[in-house]
C-alpha cells in the first residue's frame, strides 16, 4: 500500500526505529548535548565519550518519528571508534547528501547511512533525519547549549 | 442521514477533484485551513478584474465600488455573527491579530499591574502569548483554567479564579488541538456576574456553528476568515461598541485618522479606528462571498452534517487497535486528535500523505496541550462541509495499513 515510500521507509529504518542501538544513559560520558526539532517537538540528548579526540563510545536518550530515531541510532554505531575529525566529515557528507547539495553521494564513506537520502525528496522532513548530526556536530565543538533545528 | 447536497458542494471546490502523489486528495486538515469554493475565487477574480481601486479614498468611480463592496462585506460579517452595528465589525488579518489588539490596545488601557486574564489550558498560542506580552509589559497575571483527561474545561475550577482581580476572560470558543466546544454562555454568564467582559476565540467555532454575539453576549470575539472558506490575510474582531469606543487604535496612519497635524491627531470614528492603513481588499470582499456560500447552505445544516461525520469518524477510530482518540469532550466539533501506539505522528502525516490524506502531525500550537497528555505531538484529521465518510473510510483503511507496516 505504501510502495511510494520505499525510498524513505527502507526496511533498516524499520528496524532501527524498533530496536534502536546505543539507547541508553551513559553514565561516563564527557559530553552530552540535548538536540530539538520545535516543528516536531523532537528531543534527544547525545552522550559521548571522546579519548583523545576519539569518540569511544556514544548513546542517546529521547523520542522522535522513525526517521529521526533510525538516523540518531545508525549515527551511534557509525561515529564509534572514528576521530572527532572523521566524525565531522561524516556530519558534512551526510548534511550534503540529505539536502540534495552533492548529485553523487560518497557512498562508501557514508556506507549504512546512505539508507536516510531518501528525506532529499521530503522537505519537510529532513530536519527529522538532520537533528541527530546538528547535535553530534555541538557535542564536537564542544558546545553546551541545546540545538534547535530552526 | 440528514438529506445534505454533498455532491454539489464538492463541486464547488475545484481544488477537490486534485490528486495528491497520483491518489485523489483527501484533505483532512480543515483545522489549519480550509479550501474555496468557486464563488469565493471567482469573487476574488471579479474584484481585480472589474472594480479594484484602493477605498475610502477616492472620488474616483472605481474607488467607490470598491469601498461599496467592502462595507457590503462588513455588513455580511455583521449580519453573519449577528452584530447590533457594522461598527463593532474591525477587520484584521485574522484570529491572531484580533487578539493582539485586544491585549494591546484594550488590556494596555483598561488593565494595570496585578489584574488577572483567565484563559484555559486548551488555548491556541494565538490566545496564549498576546497576554503574556502583555503581562511582560504591564505586570498583569495570567490564569489558567484547568482541564480533565477528556479534554473538557473544569467549570467549578474555572469559577474558582474568577476573583476580585480578575479583569478579562479570554477562551477558545472550540479548541483546535482537542475539538472540544466549551459552554461558552455559562462561561460568559459567570464572568458577567463579576463584571468581567469575555474574550471568545471562534477561530475554530465559526466554520461549524451558527454564532450569535449577542445571544452569547460575549464582550469580543474573534475569527479568521481563511478556516470559513474564505480568503487568507482576513480576520473579524466583534466588540461591543462601548468597549471599543473606549479603546485606544492599536496602529496609526492613513484611514484611521479624521485629522492630522504635526501638533496633533483626532482620529476616525469606528470601525476606521481600528483600521489603519490598506487592508486586504480583494480578500475581505471574498470572505463576504463565503458568508454567501456557508449562509446559503446553512450554518445549522452544516453543523448537523459535520456531527454525523464525526460520530462516524468516532466510531470507526475505536475499532481500531492502538489508536488512542486526544479529547473526547462530550461537546465536541469535527476533528479527531489521535496518536498510534508506537507509531509518530510525523511518520502517520508522511505515509497518509503518500496515499493522498492531508491530515496535520504536530503540536497544532498548542504545545501546553501536548504536555498535558504527554505526548509530543498528535496526528489530527479534521472535517470539513465538503467531507464525506467514504473519505472517512480511507482515512481508516490508511492507518490501519501503516499499523501494519511498522508492525
Ligand atoms: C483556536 C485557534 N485560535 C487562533 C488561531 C489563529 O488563527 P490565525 O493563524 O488564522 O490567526 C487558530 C488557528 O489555528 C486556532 O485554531
Amino acid at each position: 500500500m505504501f510502495e511510494d515510500l520505499r525510498d524513505l521507509y527502507q526496511e533498516v529504518i524499520f528496524d532501527h526505529n524498533r530496536n534502536p542501538r546505543n539507547f541508553r544513559i551513559m553514565e561516563n560520558a564527557n559530553r552530552r548535548v540535548d538536540g530539538f526539532n520545535p516543528l516536531c517537538g523532537d528531543k534527544l540528548t547525545l552522550f559521548l565519550k571522546i579519548d583523545d579526540h576519539v569518540i569511544s563510545d556514544a548513546s542517546f536518550q529521547g523520542s522522535g518519528c522513525a526517521i529521526s530515531t533510525a538516523s540518531v541510532s545508525l549515527m551511534t554505531e557509525i561515529v564509534k571508534g572514528k576521530t572527532e575529525q572523521e566524525a565531522e566529515t561524516l556530519f558534512t557528507q551526510f548534511h550534503e547528501m540529505t539536502t540534495g547539495k552533492t548529485e553523487e553521494v560518497n557512498l562508501e564513506a557514508i556506507g549504512k547511512l546512505a539508507v536516510l537520502a531518501g528525506v532529499r525528496e521530503y522537505p519537510a522532513r529532513v530536519k527529522c533525519a538532520t537533528l541527530a548530526w546538528h547535535t553530534l556536530d555541538a557535542a564536537l565543538k564542544n558546545q553546551q547549549e541545546a540545538v534547535s533545528t530552526e | 442521514m440528514i438529506n445534505y447536497p454533498i455532491e454539489q458542494i464538492r463541486a464547488d471546490f475545484p481544488i477537490l477533484g486534485e490528486t495528491v502523489r497520483n491518489k485523489p486528495l483527501v484533505y483532512l486538515d480543515n483545522a489549519a485551513s480550509c479550501q474555496k469554493p468557486q464563488a469565493v475565487i471567482d469573487s476574488i477574480v471579479h474584484t481585480y478584474s472589474r472594480e479594484y481601486a484602493n477605498i475610502h479614498r477616492g472620488v474616483h468611480t472605481l474607488s467607490v465600488k470598491a469601498t461599496d463592496r467592502f462595507e457590503t462585506a462588513r455588513e455580511k460579517v455583521r449580519g453573519f455573527v449577528n452584530a447590533a452595528s457594522t461598527k463593532e465589525i474591525i477587520f484584521v488579518r485574522g484570529a491572531t491579530e484580533a487578539i493582539n489588539l485586544v491585549a494591546q490596545s484594550y488590556g494596555k488601557s483598561q488593565l494595570k499591574a496585578g489584574d488577572e486574564i483567565v484563559i484555559s489550558a486548551m488555548e491556541h498560542h494565538a490566545n496564549i502569548v498576546p497576554w503574556q506580552m502583555l503581562c511582560q509589559q504591564i505586570g498583569t497575571v495570567l490564569k489558567v483554567a484547568p482541564m480533565n483527561r477528556k479534554g473538557e474545561l473544569i467549570f467549578e475550577e474555572f469559577e474558582q479564579l474568577l476573583g476580585e482581580n480578575t479583569k478579562l476572560v479570554a477562551i477558545a470558543h472550540m479548541s483546535n488541538a482537542l475539538g472540544t466546544i466549551n459552554p461558552v454562555e455559562r462561561i460568559v454568564a459567570a464572568a458577567h456576574a463579576k463584571n468581567i467582559p469575555v474574550l471568545l476565540d471562534g477561530a475554530q467555532a465559526i466554520p461549524h456553528m451558527p454564532v450569535d454575539v449577542r445571544a452569547l453576549d460575549c464582550d469580543f470575539y474573534v475569527f479568521s476568515g481563511h478556516k470559513l472558506y474564505g480568503p487568507s490575510g482576513t480576520g473579524v474582531l466583534y466588540g461591543k461598541q462601548a468597549l471599543l469606543e473606549a479603546m485606544p487604535p492599536y496602529q496609526g496612519g492613513g484611514d484611521m485618522i479624521r485629522m492630522v497635524t504635526f501638533e496633533k491627531t483626532q482620529y476616525a470614528g469606528l470601525p476606521q479606528k481600528f483600521e489603519a492603513g490598506t487592508p486586504a481588499i480583494a480578500e475581505i470582499i471574498g470572505l463576504g462571498a463565503a458568508i454567501d456560500y456557508v449562509t446559503a447552505v446553512g450554518m445549522d445544516t452544516i453543523a448537523a452534517y459535520e456531527a454525523e461525520l464525526l460520530d462516524y469518524a468516532t466510531e470507526q477510530a475505536e475499532q481500531i487497535k492502538g489508536m488512542n482518540l486526544i479529547g473526547q469532550a462530550a461537546e465536541k466539533g469535527g476533528i479527531l486528535s489521535f496518536t498510534l501506539d508506537r507509531i509518530h505522528p510525523h511518520d502517520i502525516g508522511t505515509m497518509l500523505d503518500s496515499l493522498g490524506i492531508a491530515v496535520r502531525a504536530g503540536h497544532h500550537c498548542a504545545m501546553p496541550v501536548m504536555d498535558f497528555y504527554g505526548v509530543p505531538a498528535t496526528a489530527r484529521a479534521s472535517f470539513a462541509m465538503y467531507n464525506t465518510r467514504q473519505e472517512i473510510d480511507v482515512l481508516m483503511q490508511g492507518i490501519k495499513s501503516l499499523i501494519e507496516v511498522f508492525g
